[in-house]
């Protein structure tokens, strides 16, 4: 345990290191969130209680999404491309050596990164938007301490379905294609786009029940207090937690199948 | 003119003889521009026979990164299946914006998309060997890795157009004809010019790729929404200092026959590829002084 906690502390520094390149992604996110709030403001004025949030909470719904964006990251980023490279490259085998768990040495070092470009990225543009816009941010701590809890679970699930992505080298060996067609699906399922409450029909349901909506529409619906059904919030941690333990069993079970796979070249 | 240059050249062993630098400095006046687009040209012909050596995994990111800007259009068209309009604007009319700007700035990545990787190769040292190298750095770095995969936004850009422009009742002109293809390539030219600064300003500031970021896609986000729903602090920012509105807001408008928000006359709608030349002037002249000022990180 004490080991992995360095790890994520380690990922956590490296990225802190790069001050320019933090700075440039606040800017970014910020000028993005205004962007989108216009545009969200157009839609609910002509359509109020779309997707069943108010105005103020639609807006909250831009203006979070950009502070989760690096955190989670929805449009690329993370871990994954390094992991490929070293698959792609052979490094793996050292890795595999380690006296570490691959999955949970890579999912500390994710976790680690996350949490700076949560800190980093997330809390400026998030204060921009609240000083622009009437944002229907929740007073009560609890409900604070829930968000929290279900960023964390939608972090996991994120790396869950990376790390399938990133062992998909191993059989692949160029991993570009899958990272290109993942982003897709990310950003579209996940609500980055449109909150997934707006998708019509069977369409929508089908939508909100897919691993991507626990990584950012569930996190959302916890902090907006908005979660459809009974048990609300935990039921959408419940949620999280099952797509959670899932991926992560299945990156197991893959991991165990593409292990068996490798050959050292000696030299 | 370039292409034909690759063709000639384009096998590994030029005809010149084996072993022999296909490039030759071209003289005369104007040989700069000249020498420019010939290594340019050299270097992404050098980029598209590698990527054609791996033909499905090409196939398969072009379709992506058309696939990537469809859904784009699809989340419009799921906000259009709640409204009639927004910001007074119908589908089609949207679809013009959205595709205009979505092809303009498909042009300009797929030529110039790459000088964003200026940073990280000042970050790594790896700028210095493009600098003893006699080919104009700017079209080294612009023909860095040069990814033709970028034609799928293009393609899906110009079909979204192509499809507005079939259902849009609109009472053509021969000046509103021939704006269409002027309004695309000029927004090309405009975004292009944005790319060059913000490259020239990683020279400044490290590893800021991003802040360019804010300004393509960002900017094309914007553009593809009519400009009645922005705020008019927003719209006089866009059309006076980084002057976007020039990409397709005000020649769309005019081919619309609607009004600009801010005023200003139908004329200025044909005025983008003097706002695009107006942009790439004191861009080029900030790569110029970016790369007189670098010093290497000596790794």
């Amino acid at each position: 345990m004490r080991l992995y906690l360095a790890v994520a502390a380690g990922g956590f520094r490296r990225y802190a290191a790069y001050g320019t390149a933090t700075a440039a992604g606040v800017f970014t996110n910020t000028v993005f969130g205004f962007i989108v709030a216009y545009t969200y403001i157009a839609l609910w004025d002509e359509r109020p209680h779309l997707g069943g949030y108010d105005q103020a909470q639609a807006l909250t719904f831009v203006w979070v999404s950009q502070a989760l964006l690096a955190a989670a990251s929805l449009i690329g980023g993370g871990f994954q491309e390094e992991l490929q490279e070293r698959i792609r490259t052979g490094d793996v085998a050292v890795d595999l050596y380690r006296p570490a768990d691959l999955q949970a040495w890579w999912l500390a070092t994710d976790l680690g990164r996350a949490g700076f470009q949560l800190l980093g990225r997330g809390l400026l543009p998030l204060a921009a938007g609240a000083c622009a816009f009437t944002l229907a941010l929740p007073s009560d701590p609890l409900r604070w301490l829930l968000f929290l809890l279900s960023v964390a679970l939608g972090l996991v699930v994120g790396f869950g379905v990376r790390y399938l992505l990133a062992l998909a080298a191993f059989w692949l060996l160029d991993g570009a294609g899958v990272n290109l067609m993942a982003t897709v699906v990310t950003v579209f399922f996940s609500g980055m786009l449109l909150p997934l409450t707006v998708f019509p029909g069977g369409f929508g349901e089908v939508v909100r029940l897919l691993p991507w909506a626990a990584m950012l529409q569930v996190p959302l619906d916890v902090l907006l207090g908005t979660h459809a059904g009974s048990g609300g919030a935990v039921r959408a941690l419940g949620f999280q937690a099952v797509w959670a333990v899932g991926l992560l069993g299945a990156g197991r079970l893959v991991q165990s199948a593409a292990t068996r796979k490798v050959v050292v070249q000696g030299g | 003119m370039a292409e034909t240059v690759v063709s000639r050249t384009g096998a590994g062993a030029a005809p010149g003889g084996p072993g022999r630098w296909p490039y030759e400095p071209a003289p005369g006046r104007g040989g700069r521009l000249r020498e420019g687009l010939r290594g340019y040209g050299l270097i992404v012909g050098m980029w598209i026979r590698s990527t054609m050596a791996y033909r499905a995994s090409f196939l398969l990111a072009t379709v992506g990164n058309a696939a990537i800007t469809v859904l784009d259009f699809v989340a419009i068209a799921v906000m259009f299946s709640h409204v009639e309009a927004l910001g007074g604007f119908t589908l089609p009319e949207i679809a013009l914006l959205y595709g205009s700007c979505s092809a303009s700035l498909g042009l300009a990545d797929l030529l110039l998309g790459n000088t964003e990787r200026v940073g990280a190769r000042i970050r790594d040292g790896s700028l210095d060997t493009m600098l003893v190298r006699p080919v104009p750095l700017l079209a080294q770095v612009a023909a860095d890795r040069f990814a033709l995969r970028r034609l799928g936004r293009i393609a899906q850009g110009l079909g979204v157009l192509g499809w507005a422009l079939s259902v849009l009742d609109v009472d053509w002109t021969p000046g509103k004809v021939l704006l269409v293809p002027v309004m695309v390539v000029a927004g090309a030219g405009i975004f292009g010019g944005v790319l060059v600064a913000g490259a020239a300003f990683q020279f400044v500031a490290g590893d800021a790729a991003e802040v360019q970021n804010s300004f393509t896609y960002g900017g094309c986000t914007m553009l593809q929404y009519p400009p009645t729903v922005f705020g008019k602090e927003l719209l006089r920012g866009v059309t006076f200092v980084v002057p976007l509105a020039f990409v397709n807001w005000l020649p769309a408008l005019y081919v619309l026959g609607r009004p600009d928000p801010l005023g200003l006359p139908g004329w200025a709608a044909y005025l983008s590829p003097l706002v695009a030349f107006a942009v790439f002037l004191p861009a080029s002249l900030a790569w110029r002084a970016g790369v007189r000022s670098y010093r290497s990180t000596g790794s």
